[in-house]
């Protein structure tokens, strides 16, 4: 499963890093405390969160995480973009929230025996 | 030029989470028991307690710098100064327009009232005042700074609330005057552990919310006067303007 997949199925808008969505998604991970998602998340894996600070690119890039996913309708600042763009880092956005998107993430990697 | 003493970090009963007692007169008189020369009011996302407070700290040889605990969008606290009630009045149009309007209810978080001199009840605000802004920490920083003000992240090393706690380190470009750390076991190995905090200023203080708190904490400035722009001074290091913690 790709963020191509991921994007098609849930709908996802692209902020950033839209050459780069054939990357393989290996599981996701969901906070929004970021001193935790450095601890906690790991590579290759989709991080769901609704900060939109720039530094979010800097833990995805620093985990090495295969893209972030910004809920409930955020937009990221300008910076955000910027630096997602610079890192090479894979940004969307979706309407819905945590839970539905995680639910329906689930499904998919259930689906491709990555939970 | 001299030492002061300041505690910058009070809330009041405005504050759900402040005692009952945490009026603007006890917080002045237990200021000056505390030989206090200088106390900021900063009560979560609101300045309306500080007017208030300063009248009362004219006539008692304390003063008073306006201020506010600012809960950025992502929720990390920040204090605010400013040089003067008109400035802080300008900036609590800001709050009033960015504040995620939740209702209070005191009976789970507290009251959240305004009283006057004499402690009689004049005001309750009726939004939740520990929600949050719907601003990020650079938009904020950037307002503050706009006005003249002192932008203040605070209790870095907490583990909640703080801005390494929510944004996992010190972003690139951030415009803060000083960083408020809590002098709880550890703080030396935190300082340690982020080099980058060498590079601000650090002020400490009590984050008083009871009256017994108030001056446990503190911080010193050697200004030629307790006011804001001293502060500012001694804050950025200059003309021989300094601070000790």
């Amino acid at each position: 499963m790709n963020i191509e997949n991921v994007i098609n199925e849930l709908g996802l808008q692209v902020f950033a890093g839209a050459d780069k969505t054939g990357r393989q998604v290996k599981g996701a991970y969901v906070s929004d405390l970021l001193s935790d998602v450095m601890g906690k998340a790991r590579e290759g894996e989709l991080w769901i969160t609704m900060q939109t600070h720039k530094n979010i690119i800097a833990v995805a890039s620093l985990k090495d995480l295969s893209a972030i996913l910004i809920v409930n309708g955020g937009r990221p600042e300008e910076e955000t973009i910027v630096a997602a763009e610079r890192e090479g880092v894979i940004l969307l956005g979706t309407g819905d929230r945590s839970f539905s998107t995680c639910g329906k993430l689930y499904k998919m990697m259930e689906r491709d025996a990555l939970v | 030029m001299r030492w002061f003493r300041a505690d910058l970090h009070i809330h009041t009963v405005l504050s759900p989470c402040g005692g009952l007692d945490m009026s603007p007169i006890n917080i002045i008189h237990q200021a000056a028991r505390k030989k206090l020369d200088i106390i900021a009011i900063s009560d979560h996302n609101s300045t309306r307690h500080c007017r208030i407070t300063q009248q009362i700290g004219e006539k008692y040889g304390i003063s008073v710098i306006a201020g506010a605990e600012l809960n950025t969008k992502e929720e990390i606290h920040c204090l605010a100064f400013f040089e003067d009630i008109e400035k802080a009045d300008l900036f609590q149009q800001i709050i009033d327009q960015n504040l995620v309007s939740i209702p209070n209810k005191p009976e789970i978080f507290g009251y959240q009232l305004m009283v006057d001199e004499e402690e009689n009840i004049i005001g309750e605000e009726t939004r939740l005042l520990v929600s949050s802004l719907q601003m990020g920490i650079d938009e904020l920083s950037l307002c503050v700074n706009q006005l003249g003000g002192l932008f203040v992240p605070a209790h870095i090393n907490r583990l909640h609330n703080g801005i390494y706690s929510q944004l996992g380190f010190m972003p690139s470009g951030l415009m803060a005057d000083a960083l408020e750390i809590t002098p709880r076991p550890g703080y030396e190995d935190f300082l340690k552990e982020h080099p980058e905090t060498a590079g601000f200023c650090l002020i400490t203080n009590s984050d008083a919310h009871t009256l017994n708190q108030i001056g446990e904490t503190l911080t010193e400035f050697y200004i030629e006067r307790p006011d804001f722009n001293e502060i500012r001074q001694a804050l950025r290091n200059e003309n021989d303007r300094k601070v000790r913690t």
